[in-house]
């Protein structure tokens, strides 16, 4: 029977202390948060592991949720949140870490060179921009209109179509630099 | 259609999610009940996730950087609140140093303090290592062997080594657990939390002055694309409503201080530009503005040119401003229970009151689940009874912001009297949940107590996190206010002590800007920065339309890149077809025009000046040309060339000026705190 019900309402019940209500909907949005964890991080391990911080931090957000928005617009912004979080941190330890020297130089190279052994689409999403990567996933990955990947991210419905026109730009100009 | 193809391979490519592993999934699933029960039997009380207390940010801040560095967590063990505490122990001396967990000063080798072995650490502890030892951030770092070496390439950097070591030091020892804790409270900082951190609550820490990154990240900002090369054949005639905003800047700097470059959208040129007080000459007695013009090479571009539009306000002597009547706006939600939030402002405000006359009048009103008058209209003179009404407020509820804003001008309202200047302070942290939900509406309104009343509304932000920059700035613009963020009381001092005057008192209302380019002496140009102020040609002359104001003893910059017919730099080659360019061949650049209305008034005046690009260029225009690079190089603007970091430092410190309250030379530390973030 609760596999029948809203999320909205499962969602309040959960924020309410209701566990079956909470397990019902963890259950039915796992494969969803690991999907757009994947399409934000481009791997596997990492969007394993980032599911999992999100599936152990749930519980204590849900408390704060107050159905104002879609249950899966307010859970895909806590994934998008998550993912910020964590390359920020990527950001913060490679600066602290790397002396700002020859390491990251090497580093970047090093990149470069498993790149060329990486799918296309690791390359492709890799040389957008973490902006256009967010929209990239939402709106084709999670197939959104751009009004519900703006009300995720946190920006106009204008930004996203401006965000998506780069994406074609860039994606042309990677087509055309290989057919070079 | 080939883009289409391209974003049709995109699409299937990322459709195709590869499915989750079983056993990860029910890990997770098993970690997120335990965590929920866990929460059932806590007595946290549940609190949004803006308002945690800061300190907390900043622990979890440190311990998700910890944690994630560690290996999948082993989810066998307990929690264990020892564990934590040591972690506090750890990493509070950073905390004093008044540092961000990215740059450790010297104290912090006081990390490797021995960390008594918990129980279930005999768990691979060796993995763990080389788990923290292996930054690499794009990669996972498996566990593996070639992990290891990396740890040496860094070690030339000491401090980061330091921070490496103190990890690696609370990884070994506490990490399964502390992975653990911070499951319970969160990612993003949850209130279960809190009991967790009883312990480093109570340890003294002074507020760092720079914070963490606020993690859950809600700003909104105001965007528009960079102003485009126009030809001036085409588009002769620009026009524009003046900004005197400046919270861009300050976002800028707290973002750079943060350790992180801004992102474009937080950054509008015009707003950092305008930051700085400029030396222009002072209008002739009886005027209420001044133009400015000086023309420039470009330092980024040798075939162009810089002109600068200098306006600056007259400034009328105090003694003879009209009273004041002040009502502070403020935001008393849960989010602003923050040192940075409302404690800042508290102070700010109190810094504020000794420039006020006695015969000014303030009151409080506040929102916060219910809108309330706190403090009913008392003269300046009365300042005890203004600071003990600042004191008691503290924050808690929900906001509820419309109540508080129509409170808020029938407060002003009932103030009013002939002759007087009412002015609403709203003070946020942009959380402004307005019941008018939408902004239209919410600006809409603003604009219309303005025309009616007679009441003007300028905006303080406060604290990051969940800025509405977007919204501040609306209200700002049709409240014939400024928006200024404060994130340091020394901004509240330049906004509230040094520029009061000018930040409460108009002297010119609805100021447009229009500059017509003689297409036979500028065959480009483009506008830099106020791309939120775009004007139609044909509203310069329509006084019905709203502009920007410039205050009292206040300078308002804009400048302009120019280029000249037949130069190198002209970016769009002269038509085949096109008529060959009328009027004088010889002379003018163009011809500036400024309408302005003085306050209350309803029709316009017009001030007309040719630009005849013999006008010298000063320290002043050169230090805001030096501003604008700042700007754009932040912005990523195409437009800049080769020009970088190096010759916007060089330029800002040539044109430094007598900068008295050391604005500039803070412009050019923080130039070049960006140009080693941008490595």
């Amino acid at each position: 029977m609760l596999m029948d019900t809203a999320d909205e309402t499962l969602g309040l019940a959960a924020a309410q202390g209701d566990r079956a209500a909470f397990a019902t909907l963890v259950a039915r949005h796992y494969d969803r948060i690991h999907g757009l964890a994947w399409r934000l991080t481009g791997s596997k391990a990492e969007a394993e592991d980032l599911t999992q911080d999100i599936c152990a931090a749930l519980p204590a957000k849900l408390r704060g949720w107050r159905a104002e928005a879609r249950f899966t617009t307010w859970l895909y912004r806590v994934v998008v949140n998550a993912a910020h979080d964590l390359r920020r941190r990527q950001a913060t330890r490679a600066r602290a870490a790397q002396g700002w020297g020859d390491w990251e130089i090497a580093r970047q190279d090093e990149i470069a060179t498993q790149a060329e052994a990486l799918d296309w689409l690791t390359v492709s999403m890799r040389r957008l921009s973490p902006e256009l990567r967010d929209t990239v996933a939402l709106v084709l990955g999670e197939e959104m209109t751009q009004a519900e990947a703006g009300a995720v991210l946190g920006v106009s419905e204008g930004t996203i179509a401006w965000r998506m026109s780069e994406v074609k730009k860039r994606l042309k100009a990677m087509a055309a630099e290989e057919a070079k | 259609m080939s883009d289409d193809l391209d974003l049709k391979a995109l699409k299937a490519a990322l459709r195709a999610a590869p499915a989750a592993d079983p056993q990860a999934r029910e890990a997770a699933l098993k970690l997120a009940m335990e965590n929920f029960d866990r929460l059932q039997g806590s007595t946290a009380p549940s609190r949004s996730s803006q308002d945690r207390p800061q300190r907390a940010g900043f622990l979890n801040g440190v311990l998700s950087m910890l944690n994630f560095l560690t290996s999948r967590p082993a989810l066998a063990a307990s929690t264990s609140v020892a564990a934590l505490v040591i972690g506090v122990a750890v990493i509070l001396p950073a905390t004093r140093n008044n540092t961000p967990p990215v740059a450790p000063k010297t104290e912090a080798p006081t990390a490797p303090v021995p960390v008594p072995a918990p129980a279930g650490t005999a768990a691979a502890p060796a993995e763990d290592d080389a788990r923290l030892a292996a930054p690499a951030p794009d990669q996972p770092a498996e566990p593996s062997a070639d992990a290891a070496p990396a740890v040496e390439a860094p070690a030339g950097a000491d401090a980061a080594a330091v921070v490496a070591e103190a990890e690696a030091d609370l990884g070994s020892g506490g990490q399964p657990r502390v992975r653990k804790e911070r499951a319970a409270d969160g990612i993003m900082a949850e209130e279960a939390g809190a009991p967790y951190l009883a312990a480093p609550a109570a340890a003294p820490a002074p507020v760092p002055d720079i914070q963490p990154l606020p993690l859950p990240d809600t700003e909104e900002y105001s965007t528009a694309e960079a102003n485009p090369v126009k030809i001036t054949a085409e588009e002769p005639v620009s026009t524009f409503s003046t900004d005197v905003d400046t919270a861009s800047y300050a976002i800028v700097r707290s973002t750079l201080n943060m350790g992180m470059l801004p992102t474009p959208e937080q950054v509008r040129v015009e707003e950092m530009v305008n930051y700085f007080p400029y030396a222009y000459p002072v209008p002739e007695p009886g005027q209420a503005f001044r133009t400015t013009v000086s023309v420039m090479p470009t330092p980024w571009n040798e075939g162009t040119r810089l002109v600068t539009i200098g306006l600056q306000g007259a400034l009328p002597e105090t003694e003879a401003r009209p009273p004041l009547n002040l009502v502070f706006l403020i935001d008393t939600s849960g989010s602003m229970e923050d040192p940075n939030k409302l404690g800042l402002l508290k102070q700010s405000l109190a810094l504020m009151l000794p420039e006020l006359r006695p015969e000014d009048e303030i009151s409080i009103v506040t929102y916060a689940g219910s809108a309330g008058q706190v403090l009913p209209p008392t003269k300046a003179a009365d300042r005890d009874a203004i600071l003990a009404a600042l004191d008691n407020l503290t924050a808690g509820g929900s906001t509820a912001g419309a109540e508080g804003l129509e409170l808020a001008y029938q407060v002003a309202k009932g103030m009013q009297a002939e002759g007087e200047v009412s002015r609403i302070l709203l003070a946020t942290d942009g959380d402004f949940n307005v019941g008018v939900s939408d902004p239209e509406g919410l600006t809409a309104y603003v604009a219309k107590k303005r025309a009616q009343d007679g009441v003007y509304l300028s905006v303080l932000g406060f604290g990051r996190g969940n800025l509405d920059d977007a919204t501040m700035q609306a209200l700002a613009q049709n409240g014939n206010g400024q928006a200024a963020y404060i994130d340091t009381l020394s901004e509240a001092r330049k906004v509230l002590v040094d520029q009061l005057t000018g930040a409460l008192f108009a002297i010119a209302e609805d100021v447009k800007v229009q500059v017509e380019w003689n297409p036979a002496q500028v065959a480009e140009y483009r506008l830099i920065g106020y791309e939120t102020r775009a004007l139609k040609r044909e509203d310069f002359n329509n006084d019905k339309v709203d502009a920007g104001e410039i205050g009292a003893g206040l300078q308002v910059t804009a400048i302009y890149e120019v280029t000249a017919p037949g130069s190198d730099a002209l970016l769009n080659d002269p038509l085949r077809y096109g008529a060959a360019p009328a009027g004088p061949t010889e002379g003018e650049l163009g011809f500036l025009r400024l309408r302005w209305k003085a306050p209350g008034a309803e029709d316009s005046q017009l001030i007309e000046t040719p630009i005849t690009g013999q006008e010298p260029a000063t320290d002043e225009a050169r230090f805001a040309a030096a501003v604008a690079g700042f700007g754009q190089l932040l912005q990523g603007s195409v437009y800049l060339g080769d020009w970088g970091w190096d010759q916007a430092v060089e330029l800002a410190l040539s044109a430094r000026g007598e900068d008295p309250y050391g604005y500039r030379i803070e412009a050019v530390n923080l130039m070049r705190l960006a140009a080693t973030l941008d490595r």
